[in-house]
């Protein structure tokens, strides 16, 4: 276990530096920050001395060393825009967009287990047909057209539900949350369902897909054999070996839920780093972006190895420490 | 603490004062929040709004384009290069402390040391300080736009500016991307106080109880502005109630807008001109004026208004809009199809040739598919476009190298002055005194040049807008440019919310006046 855990993080290191390189090397194709800096009449002289003072004349290498030589302290540098630490920039977004996230996949939880369960157990029902095609609908229609179709339907025509960003939120040790004012809550709803859009109708597929080969097995036809209770055959027996992959497949996915905020939360002007990291590409705030890249980096690597604990936990045949990528 | 403790008592008392007809809350919705609080560190339209809420300038544009006073009471020149003007008496600053003449020439040194605003106060000597409330500008030349730059001089207040502050720093550090204390703290005199801002999130602003302009009917104690990038969400906002007055309103959405009968859309033909430039340099076809005239002609601009911007730019013939000196009423666009052909075979180049062209694709209303609409009209002269569109973020350095044949760009004069167009877009290109910087044609006119600099020094109105509107002739017979439209501009806000008193052509809506029933 620790063995594994001291690998991880030896990986996860090399990741972050080749991240890091690639972001960093990515910044020449970006655009030119001055320009979003100075107003259009301002004379080139006036800029390239702007653009001495802030070191993007220098070489390459240079700036990368300088860079680094600051990242491993924790100074990833200064946003351009908001003129303060990236890292404190971003790190104050996270609590949105991690609110968001976790919205999605509670209604994730909530509807799939059963509604795949359901599809698996009863594939000839009606229910099941009007799931599956629901689902293909789901899956093709991208995060940003279902945002604009909730607000409009939610919000412009029924008046039920906010149509931007978070409302009311209170700070609980250091965490800016809109999980316990009504206003919060009500803000989070329609981008929550947003985001978990895309998701959802894949995890349902894939938990019925799942459930159907499981019992298919033979130790499914010996638990019926043996005349068990079919809600224990189904929920315990069965279940619990299809939730397996799923596992597996939910935590990646989790990771490129933080991807999918970044359309989600443009919509809903959700204040979160989703939305931040679309807005420094456009002003080409670099050491934000390169932040960016390096802080989801990180979310991306900590899941996978939380998925990894957690798969050794449920499966007891699985050996962490020969490791298994 | 002090000053929080300031803002406090002051929105109480505000808040006190703020009861029965007077407390109104405007919720303000723009696609952009003020990037900074410093006036002075980047010269754009988000950065004057700001100003005219929290600051207040010398002199003001009206709705028709005239000069309304504001902290300066009145004004006359002196002789050719001086301006007198009379500063408003008893006018407080946010902090307190009482506005004079020494302000203001803080301010203007202030404005002479900013990268962004120096260029636009380069023919300035000097401000004299005559007494408390007297001082004249000073230019080294006879300046005929000495009113039009009075509106960009927003006196802050020098004692709440001096000093340093707990970093160390001069509190009237001038730097960009750098944590000022200008930068996040303010004292104007302005309509309103800023009393909480999540850059990129939130703005809270509350009305200056003791603000001098008493006759002002603005009745709206609170402002809270809220950024929303994206237009549809905006639109969305407004329509379902979230918020009260909504800017910039997309094209695709007035039609809807105006059938809404909660809201009202106010919309007005601006000053922003969108144009195309012939590289006569990597094209030499471009040097010939016949084959210019022919791309003019093929270009139906009227039709881009009419199809892709939905009737909402006003088609161009010239760079100077309606209200502008320079104007000439008689150029009008000649879109010809057949006159274009003839050109064209005239020229000798009937069977075309080929040509790269770029323009952005984020920067301009519909810039992207105006540039496609353009490329396909230029074939039916033969000239075959390969077209290349991309953010603007990369689309400025490749203007910088000229890196294609044609090139998108658009203009707005930040001196509200005809002259500002020719001496950026087509004036002969000169690294030396910095003219024709975004005259990527490289189209050079001797003749043009020298009426330009001819009605720099000209303070005789009439005389200076003939020389300005010979300019435009003269652009306009020589095909200098592909002239297409002036961007509209376009605002709404909820019934009762009485935005069409204060909003303007520059698109600085002054708040301050603002009138909610």
């Amino acid at each position: 276990m620790i063995a594994f855990l001291v690998r991880r993080i030896g990986q996860a290191l090399v990741v972050m530096f080749i991240i890091s390189l690639l972001s960093f090397s990515i910044q020449d194709n970006l655009g030119d920050p001055l320009r979003e800096l100075v107003g259009q009449s301002v004379s080139e002289a006036e800029r390239q001395k702007m653009r001495d003072s802030m070191g993007l004349n220098d070489p390459f290498i240079t700036q990368y060393w300088r860079f680094l030589k600051k990242a491993v302290q924790g100074d990833l540098g200064n946003s351009y825009f908001f003129k303060r630490p990236a890292l404190e920039v971003i790190l104050e977004k996270l609590p949105a967009t991690l609110e968001l996230v976790i919205g999605a996949t509670l209604i994730i939880l909530i509807l799939s287990v059963p509604i795949g369960v359901y599809c698996a157990i009863n594939p000839r029902s009606w229910f099941t047909k009007v799931m599956m095609g629901i689902s293909i609908v789901g899956i093709s229609i991208p995060v940003f057209l279902t945002a604009i179709m909730l607000i409009y339907v939610f919000s412009i025509w029924l008046g039920w539900l906010p149509s931007f960003g978070r409302g009311e939120t209170v700070t609980v040790a250091g965490w800016e949350t809109g999980f316990l004012t009504t206003d919060g809550l009500l803000h989070l709803i329609l981008p929550s369902i947003a985001l978990s859009s895309i998701m959802l109708p894949l995890f349902i597929r894939l938990i019925r897909s799942e459930m159907m080969e499981v019992l298919e097995q033979d130790y499914i036809r010996f638990a019926w054999a043996k005349g068990l209770h079919r809600k224990r055959i189904w929920f315990i027996h069965a279940l619990k070996n299809t939730l397996l992959p799923v596992i597996t497949v939910g935590g990646v996915q989790i990771g490129t839920m933080i991807a999918y905020t970044i359309l989600t939360e443009t919509v809903f002007q959700w204040p979160g780093m989703g939305f931040l990291f679309l807005e420094a590409v456009n002003r080409v705030d670099t050491p934000l972006i390169i932040a960016y890249l390096i802080i989801v980096g990180l979310i991306f690597v900590i899941t996978n190895t939380v998925v990894d604990l957690i798969y050794g936990l449920v499966n007891p045949t699985v050996k962490l420490a020969r490791g298994h990528t | 603490m002090k000053k929080t403790l300031k803002l406090v008592a002051m929105a109480l008392l505000g808040f006190s004062l703020g009861t029965g007809a007077f407390a109104k809350t405007l919720r303000l919705a723009y696609d952009a929040d003020p990037v900074s609080l410093d006036p002075h560190e980047q010269l754009s339209g988000g950065t004057i709004q700001m100003s005219h809420m929290v600051f207040d300038p010398l002199v003001r544009w009206t709705q028709d384009m005239q000069f309304a006073p504001r902290l300066a009471e009145s004004w006359e020149r002196l002789d050719k290069n001086t301006v007198r003007f009379n500063l408003r008496k008893g006018v407080k600053f946010h902090s307190g402390n009482e506005l004079t003449s020494a302000d203001v020439a803080w301010t203007f040194e202030r404005l002479k040391g900013s990268p962004d605003f120096k260029g636009l106060f380069q023919p300035f000597k000097e401000l004299k300080v005559i007494d408390d409330h007297t001082f004249d500008l000073v230019t080294t030349e006879p300046y005929p736009l000495v009113l039009h730059m009075a509106t960009y001089v927003f006196p802050m207040d020098s004692k709440f500016y001096t000093g340093t502050d707990d970093k160390g720093n001069p509190k009237d550090l001038l730097k960009k991307h750098a944590d000022t204390f200008a930068s996040a703290n303010a004292s104007g005199t302005g309509p309103y106080i800023v009393t909480q801002r999540q850059q990129g999130v939130r703005v809270d602003f509350q009305r200056f109880a003791d603000y001098w302009d008493e006759d002002s009917p603005g009745n709206v104690e609170q402002i809270v502005m809220t950024p929303i990038k994206e237009a549809p969400t905006r639109v969305a906002a407004l329509l379902s109630g979230d918020v009260d007055f909504i800017a910039p309103v997309p094209p695709t959405d007035l039609d809807r807008i105006r059938g809404n009968d909660k809201v009202n859309l106010v919309t007005m033909s601006g000053t922003r001109i969108i144009t195309f430039q012939l590289n006569q340099e990597r094209r030499p076809e471009f040097k010939d004026q016949r084959v210019r005239q022919a791309v003019v002609h093929a270009v139906n601009n009227v039709g881009i208004v009419e199809k892709i911007m939905k009737g909402f730019a006003t088609p161009a013939a010239q760079q100077s809009p309606k209200g502008y000196a320079g104007h000439v009423e008689s150029l009008v666009p000649r879109y010809d199809l057949e006159k274009a052909k003839a050109l064209m075979k005239e020229a000798g180049l009937e069977k075309g040739f080929s040509v790269t062209m770029m323009a952005p694709n984020n920067r301009y209303v519909n810039d992207a598919k105006i540039a496609q609409a353009v490329s396909s009209m230029l074939s039916q002269i033969n000239i075959k476009v390969d077209l290349k569109t991309m953010p603007k973020a990369q689309y400025w350095p490749k203007f910088d190298e000229r890196a294609a044949d044609i090139m998108m760009i658009g203009w707005h004069a930040d001196t509200e002055d005809s002259a500002n167009f020719t001496e950026f877009l087509t004036m002969c290109p000169n690294t030396e005194t910095g003219y024709g910087q975004y005259n990527s044609g490289n189209y050079c006119n001797k003749e043009v040049d020298a009426l330009v600099l001819s009605t720099q020094g000209e303070t005789d109105e009439a005389k200076r807008a003939a020389s300005l509107q010979q300019i435009e002739q003269l652009l306009y017979d020589d095909a200098a440019f592909v002239p297409l439209h002036w961007q509209d501009l376009a605002w709404a806000a909820r019934k009762g919310v009485h935005i069409d008193k204060i909003v303007n052509v520059m698109n600085f809506p002054y708040l301050g006046d603002l009138v909610i029933d």
